[in-house]
């Protein structure tokens, strides 16, 4: 669990992101506190994967800073980005393996890479992490032969080899059938347990969300709404919070004018 | 008129824009290559894939080339009494022109498509992004052991193909239409001097560059294509690369015969 006497292990100030002249996050503020799950949450389009990809070093924001272990990652050298992504795991939507690898080899990539450990010791770990994610024997099978719930668990299991104290898993559930998105919540759950990670999760899934996070942020139109423990969140009055607890779809109010304009528009 | 001149500006800032982008990355491959030690079990799957799966190709394409060739001169050298040339004229031919560019162009339908498709389906499906997530530099890991297969790769494609074609051409001059055989290799030994052979290295060594660094660079950029994505996307780039890298191409084979003759 967290402990809100520590310094944040990840520091959001004031972020500011765009897709050409689209805006996708104003203003975003956000404290992870090291060991807890903050669960980020939103509808479609309302930031979530982009606020990752600005806290993963993938995008740039416009303005603002992001700290991550005291590193301001928009300012630091590739060394030093690099240096501190050996030490965070990223499990992507799609599991992200490449194709050309089998699943065992995606696995070793990172302990091959950034390690001297000998070949005996890597297969052993990479073994190790199959039985984490109930993948032992699919170390042979090449990427395309796996469904998706296993790629999602393998992509975890590369993100976990390097034994990382800061997990980043994007959209967990998605596409996933119930009792496997079960599964990987319990997965994420045994993770912080055995290796006291820090462990941020985008998801839209509110099941999962309550099941796992000790904080969850709720982002709206690139705007954060609400950070707070599942209690708070399940408590908030804002009317966007209530809406995606209740998942009442979003009213918006037709403009007969506009309506028509949009219907009656020449093909461009 | 102020449409056409304002789509005609348009069209370039973007070409202007996306070749600056091509020299940056280039530029970053290149950097790559020498920053560390390579992966040479990748180096040799590349060359595999680049060059031994090509060879049955370059081998049939040469072998047409070289029967055309001698077929056309012996048309034209008959009329001027001076088959015995034909050895040096098919050799030379081959040598100097044919050789690296049918090569190339082989190699950009075979290998550029479908570099540059699978590069961009690692773009989309993420795998770049994971790979920089892993603090694995994707330049080093993907492109600078395709750079170095091509470049030993293709100026060997070349040598093949120039060896077949000058094959093919005694096939037809010799045994089809009866030149001497003598006179055929005769004649390629007397006019064929190492200047011509520099050419061709020199050529397939700028050719293989050209044709995987476009391929290459137009799969990993394939998320900048405005108005499409995913399976579009990829198809859209796939074709831009084919048609783009073989105009390079031509367009270098201009800028270095000019120097080279």
């Amino acid at each position: 669990m967290a402990n809100d006497s520590e310094s944040p292990l990840i520091q959001v100030n004031g972020i500011d992101s765009f897709y050409g002249e689209r805006h996708i996050l104003k203003n975003v503020n956000l404290a992870i506190q090291p060991g807890e799950i903050l669960v980020i949450m939103g509808s479609s389009g309302s930031g979530k994967s982009t606020l990752l990809k600005n806290i993963l070093g993938l995008l740039k924001p416009a303005t603002g800073q992001i700290e991550i272990k005291g590193l301001d990652i928009c300012q630091a050298s590739k060394h030093e980005l690099t240096e501190l992504r050996k030490s965070m795991g990223v499990a992507f939507q799609g599991g992200a393996l490449l194709s050309s690898l089998s699943v065992g080899d995606n696995i070793k990539l990172p302990l091959r890479h950034h390690t001297n450990l000998d070949e005996k010791t890597i297969s052993i770990m990479t073994r190790l992490k199959l039985e984490m994610m109930n993948l032992a024997g699919f170390e042979d099978l090449m990427p395309s032969e796996l469904s998706g719930g296993m790629l999602k668990r393998a992509g975890l299991a590369r993100a976990v080899i390097m034994d990382p104290k800061l997990l980043f898993f994007d959209e967990p559930s998605a596409g996933l059938d119930p009792v496997t998105s079960a599964e990987l919540d319990e997965l994420i759950l045994k993770l912080r347990e055995a290796m006291n990670m820090t462990i941020v999760v985008v998801t839209h899934e509110l099941e999962s969300a309550f099941k796992i996070a000790d904080r969850i942020t709720i982002l709206f139109d690139g705007e954060i709404v609400i950070t707070g423990t599942v209690e708070e969140i399940k408590s908030c009055q804002d009317e966007r919070v209530v809406n995606l607890i209740n998942r009442t779809p979003r009213d918006e109010r037709i403009d007969a004018q506009q309506y028509l304009q949009r219907l009656t528009r020449e093909n461009q | 008129m102020r449409q056409a001149i304002e789509k005609l500006g348009a069209h370039t800032i973007i070409n202007v824009e996306e070749l600056g982008r091509l020299s940056v990355f280039l530029f970053t491959v290149f950097k790559s290559v020498f920053s560390r030690a390579l992966r040479m079990s990748e180096v040799l799957k590349q060359v595999a894939f680049i060059g031994a799966r090509s060879m049955p190709i370059v081998i049939l394409s040469g072998l047409f080339t070289g029967m055309v060739l001698a077929l056309q001169f012996y048309d034209v050298l008959a009329r001027f009494g001076s088959v015995d040339l034909m050895g040096s004229a098919v050799a030379l031919s081959l040598i100097q022109e044919l050789g690296p560019v049918m090569t190339a162009l082989m190699i950009i339908a075979r290998v550029g498509s479908a570099t540059c498709a699978e590069i961009a389906i690692m773009r989309n499906e993420q795998q770049f992004d994971a790979l920089q997530c892993m603090a694995i530099d994707p330049y080093r890991y993907v492109m600078a052991p395709r750079l170095v297969a091509a470049i030993i790769s293709i100026p060997l494609l070349t040598a093949i193909f120039n060896v077949i074609g000058i094959l093919g051409g005694y096939l037809v001059g010799v045994l089809i239409k009866g030149v001497s055989g003598t006179a055929y290799l005769q004649s390629m030994i007397e006019r064929v001097v190492w200047d011509d052979v520099q050419m061709s290295i020199i050529k397939s060594f700028l050719f293989a560059i050209v044709v995987i660094w476009i391929a290459m660079g137009k799969g990993f950029f394939v998320h900048l294509e405005k108005g499409v994505s995913g399976a579009e996307a990829v198809s859209r780039v796939t074709t831009k690369a084919v048609v783009a890298s073989a105009i390079a191409m031509l367009f270098v084979d201009y800028i270095a015969s000019s120097f080279l003759i």
